[in-house]
């Protein structure tokens, strides 16, 4: 029925008007065309039921695994940097960077950090220069073949308070303490994490199995980490007087010196998706008017039956149309 | 729209010179407005509203 239809109909689109568009349509290939792309479209909505289901298991995997944990989940705090379009504090880098000399760099390193990093973000040439010479370097042999040592230069990177691992290991009971360079990245929730973290040592519940050398923290996985309190009020003395250094204070400006060496490029990058979103309105406008001005010629033709046309062919050819 | 069209869109050299231009001073223009919008979102945040305290 349908294929008698779509053979008469182009014959009547020969016959009438020439600004009609041709369109040729085989008679088996028209049901052929009609069974492949009913197929198709069932292997379409297979295809996406089976992905739905996949990225809906692994979701609820994800979840599970969130709901059973051995820590305490980091409550969310307001960074200055959590916003889309938001950048990373550079007072609190600053300062940051100033606790993490002061007590971090006792045993961390910072390896992926040199100090001409710093220029430009938290402070200036002249003063990252002051903090590089602070430093001691060894440097390669000289002409004598001996190694010696030099102040630092712009060029060197954060200096690393151990030789090696097992030296740092034996220095804190067998524990290694990680780089942190990309800390904020490399755990979950970074800076709520290292926040928490810093923040949360408590005595451990009743029962709770502590070997010597080791600290409770109900953040850390397992509960005992190695590494005992650290932040507290006025460990460290602020120069910008306005700024009380409180323990959590010292805590949330050494979370944003990290979460800025972690992601150095993150005010770059989302001022880059401001312009992305513009130019992309932009060409997505064009876009959509150009497809449907190109897609209106097709759009608004129009297919008509004739009778009294159907009724001449029909004559003509002598009844040779398919019943 | 026909002047446009008769000195610029007409012949295909014209018309790329023309896409290379406006091409040109749109990016400047979308660089110098998201700049802004990033800037005053950011207010104080970043190293330039701060360096003056330290040089």
């Amino acid at each position: 029925m349908a294929s008698k239809l779509l053979s008469v109909s182009s014959k009547l689109l020969k016959t009438t008007n020439n600004t009609i568009n041709w369109t040729t349509l085989h008679r088996s290939g028209s049901t052929n065309a009609a069974r492949t792309w009913f197929s198709g479209r069932s292997k379409l909505w297979t295809f996406g039921a089976v992905t739905g289901a996949a990225g809906l298991l692994l979701y609820a995997l994800d979840a599970s695994v969130d709901a059973s944990s051995d820590c305490v989940h980091p409550a969310k705090q307001n960074w200055a940097h959590n916003g889309l379009l938001s950048a990373i504090d550079k007072e609190g880098v600053r300062r940051g960077y100033k606790v993490y000399k002061e007590v971090c760099s006792t045993c961390h390193t910072l390896d992926f950090i040199a100090y001409r990093n710093l220029v430009g973000v938290c402070m200036t040439e002249a003063e990252a220069k002051a903090e590089a010479e602070a430093i001691t370097v060894q440097d390669g042999p000289d002409e004598q073949g001996n190694y010696y040592e030099r102040p630092g230069k712009l060029s060197d990177h954060f200096p690393a308070p151990y030789p090696n691992e097992e030296a740092a290991r034996s220095a804190n009971n067998g524990a290694y303490p990680p780089d942190l360079s990309y800390i904020i990245s490399a755990r979950k929730n970074g800076e709520d994490y290292l926040f928490s973290l810093l923040t949360g040592y408590c005595d451990p519940p009743a029962g709770f199995q502590l070997r010597e050398g080791l600290y409770y923290n109900p953040y850390f996985s397992g509960g005992a980490i190695a590494m005992g309190q650290l932040i507290d009020n006025e460990v460290v003395t602020y120069d910008d007087a306005d700024i009380a250094p409180t323990g959590s204070q010292i805590a949330k400006d050494v979370v944003t010196f990290l979460k800025w060496t972690s992601e150095p490029d993150g005010d770059e990058r989302k001022v880059l998706l401001l312009k992305v979103i513009i130019i992309s309105a932009f060409l997505g406008a064009i876009s959509y008017y150009i497809k449907r001005f190109k897609w209106s010629t097709l759009k608004t033709r129009k297919i008509v039956f004739m009778p009294e046309v159907y009724e001449q062919n029909k004559a003509k050819s002598g009844d040779k149309s398919p019943e | 729209m026909k002047v446009i069209y008769n000195s610029l869109f007409k012949r295909t050299s014209t018309y790329a010179v023309a896409i290379i231009a406006s091409a040109f001073f749109f990016e400047r223009a979308i660089d110098v407005s998201a700049n802004a919008i990033f800037d005053s979102i950011n207010k104080g945040k970043q190293w330039k509203d701060i360096k003056s305290k330290y040089e």
